[in-house]
């Protein structure tokens, strides 16, 4: 799938984070200490990383590489041949006032679904943390939504919006409001962010909730006797000490409402009428996959790409300062 | 500054565990109480209830005049230090230090006079501006005093504050901790499992067992008139020997030996005694306690031997030169003995004592 080719990023940031970079590192430190004992032909090492540079590259890589290259043409619907057409698949995209919106809702989604799934979590997590009967079957019951298998969880919330039997829809109407997901712009919209969010929000819980649990309590402890408000020792003194975790979180959660809730998306807007919200993911798929634009879709995945590497090159460099690692 | 008066305070756990029972004990205002007893003895329990840490379930605990059962931790007016220091790991020494004062909202020219005040009565004024991970832990535990006296307090907690802490460093952070605790003079208590720490820091020193106190006095009157035998075992160091005998009229009967005991005898029958180490003394005469060495324990300027008297353990401190034997004859001074009763492990007062020194051991709880 075309949304793939933006895969590098999230891999490359997880790593800097730690995820994976152990996993990376330690062959290397081994094959470094190997080396001087057993290694007689320095090609043995590549060899035995070869495997994973292979998947790499197969994958991530090439994929890209194609991208860019066939951003650059215009594709037969067929397969038949391809015109070279320099930047215009570009300017075709970035003037297109479709384009636009869509990139407009793409970033109120975003930053909604990320802002709303991190304080949501951040709040069940606080609130679990201090629970002390009964504790782990609330945290149990919190976490099971992240148990479930991702399409059943979003058919699941995709049924509460349904038109016909959706105890939402149904709910809402004795306020007035006749939700029409997947006719109106809007109400698509407003369903489709408490879906992305509900759904993000077990995993957001439990990293917070561990978070929380490696708050010292003495530290807690000599917090209540300096500080009366609870609610200012929270932003004081337990926030800073989640900062590592919520950083972590936001990057995961930007790709998250970027990328993994295309799902949610295509359950949602698919065999629909037209003029339903879509992200920018969910428009390279269907004009390069439904429309058969390969160079269009394939110049939207290069933007997008773009946009994500800007994106986390900024998170690195303005917030991560700002973050206290133990 | 204020005088501390906890009364009949006690602590169930939810499920109906009993930490502490009906404890009473009047702080006077600038005194240094030390808690000590074994793990579990709920000393540290006792300290966080004064705190506002854990709720008091019976009894009263006031500071200053106020009654603060229902006062939050913060509005207690106490400081305290805590084991593994509990310093803030993201702010710099300064901001930690500063912490509970900015809360209370204390005025910024204020703030900075009492932090600077206390960093260079704590020597870390150079590391003002460091992490706490930056800094030794010795280096820490500055911090968390210095975080405590900023506050000018009314009571100053400690709870185990050197036990994470090298043997050497421990010994000079408690001549430390004495000498500011004199001379700020704010009422103090310290807990610690560490009888050498607790004798040396006390002004009275509360020994705790099971949850009750087993006796309130100063360091020398717990050492010298232990009101138990719990007590006798516990302070002092190498332990006090206790062996079971049988009061023969004016004499003792340990094991094989007699011991005759000039009017001594605080009653008859079976009886627990307790020997000093260092009270014991090797004689070349026959009618001693005869002593068989198991081995020795050099110390350097002390060597301990310990043995057998009958078949009860005993451990007996000489000099550094004093030379042994595999057998010995023991003696003692028999107004050095401790007499407790067998059942009950209470101390017996001797007679010729009884007299003398009635105000020395407080009545047992």
């Amino acid at each position: 799938m075309a949304y793939t080719t933006s895969q590098p990023q999230p891999g490359g940031f997880l790593s800097r984070l730690g995820f994976g970079a152990g996993a990376r590192k330690k062959p290397a430190v081994a094959a470094e200490e190997m080396k001087r004992v057993q290694f007689t032909s320095p090609v043995l090492p590549y060899l035995f990383l070869f495997p994973q540079l292979a998947v790499i590259f197969i994958f991530f890589y090439w994929p890209s590489v194609q991208a860019v290259s066939s951003s650059f043409y215009l594709e037969d619907p067929f397969g038949f041949g391809s015109t070279f057409v320099g930047l215009s698949n570009y300017t075709d995209v970035l003037f297109s006032a479709e384009y636009q919106s869509i990139a407009l809702f793409t970033a109120v989604f975003t930053v909604l679904v990320t802002f709303l799934s991190l304080s949501i979590g951040l709040l069940l997590a606080v609130k679990a943390d201090r629970v002390i009967r009964g504790a782990s079957t609330y945290k149990t019951l919190l976490i099971a939504v992240y148990a479930i298998a991702a399409p059943v969880s979003g058919l699941i919330g995709m049924m509460i919006f349904d038109q016909h039997v959706g105890p939402f829809v149904k709910m809402m109407s004795y306020f007035g409001w006749h939700m029409q997901v997947g006719l109106n712009y809007y109400d698509t919209a407003f369903a489709m962010t408490v879906v992305a969010v509900w759904k993000q929000i077990p995993y957001n819980f439990i990293f917070f909730l561990s978070g929380l649990q490696n708050v010292p309590v003495s530290v807690r402890e000599a917090a209540m006797i300096d500080c009366r408000s609870g609610l200012r020792r929270f932003w004081t003194v337990v926030l800073p000490l989640l900062a590592p975790t919520a950083f972590f979180l936001l990057t995961i959660n930007v790709t998250y409402a970027l990328f993994d809730t295309f799902g949610i998306i295509d359950v949602m807007v698919k065999d629909k009428p037209a003029n339903n919200p879509v992200t920018l993911v969910y428009k390279v798929y269907a004009d390069g996959f439904r429309g058969n634009d390969i160079g269009g879709s394939s110049a939207q995945s290069v933007i997008l790409m773009i946009v994500v590497f800007v994106l986390t090159i900024f998170q690195f460099r303005f917030m991560e300062r700002r973050v206290h690692y133990n | 500054m204020a005088a501390i008066d906890i009364s009949s305070v006690g602590k169930i756990y939810n499920g109906g565990v009993r930490a502490v029972s009906d404890i009473n004990l009047d702080i006077k205002d600038g005194e240094f109480i030390v808690l000590v007893g074994p793990s579990g003895c709920g000393k540290s329990t006792l300290l966080r209830m004064v705190a506002g840490l854990e709720a008091i379930s019976e009894g009263t605990v006031k500071i200053g005049d106020r009654v603060v059962n229902e006062v939050e931790p913060a509005d207690r007016d106490i400081a305290m230090v805590f084991q593994n220091y509990a310093l803030y790991p993201h702010m710099t020494v300064r901001q930690n230090l500063e912490y509970g004062l900015k809360n209370r909202k204390t005025p910024r020219e204020e703030i900075d006079a009492r932090v600077n005040e206390a960093a260079r009565m704590l020597e870390i004024t150079q590391y003002l501006d460091r992490k706490p991970r930056a800094l030794s832990g010795g280096q820490r535990q500055r911090v968390a005093m210095g975080r405590a006296i900023v506050r000018k307090p009314a009571a100053f907690l400690f709870d185990e504050p050197l036990s994470n802490l090298d043997a050497k460093l421990r010994v000079s952070m408690r001549g430390e901790i004495k000498r500011l605790q004199r001379r700020l003079g704010t009422t103090s208590i310290y807990v610690t499992h560490d009888q050498l720490e607790a004798m040396t820091l006390a002004d009275r020193l509360v020994v705790l067992n099971g949850g009750q106190i087993e006796q309130v006095g100063s360091p020398l009157d717990v050492y010298h008139t232990p009101a138990s035998t719990f007590v006798a075992g516990f302070i002092g160091s190498p332990a006090m020997n206790l062996v079971k005998a049988e009061l023969q009229g004016d004499k003792l009967a340990i094991g094989p030996s007699l011991i005759s005991l000039n009017g001594y005898a605080p009653t008859s029958g079976a009886v627990t005694v307790g020997l000093r180490a260092e009270d014991l003394r090797t004689t070349s005469a026959s009618d001693g306690m005869p002593f068989t060495v198991e081995y020795v324990e050099e110390l350097g300027s002390q060597r301990l031997a310990h043995g057998l008297v009958g078949d009860q353990a005993l451990t007996i401190a000489l000099s550094g030169e004093a030379e042994i034997t595999d057998r010995m004859q023991l003696t003692i001074d028999p107004s050095k003995l401790h007499f407790f009763d067998a059942g009950t492990g209470k101390r017996l007062e001797a007679r010729a004592l009884a007299k003398a020194a009635p105000t020395l051991a407080e009545p047992v709880a």
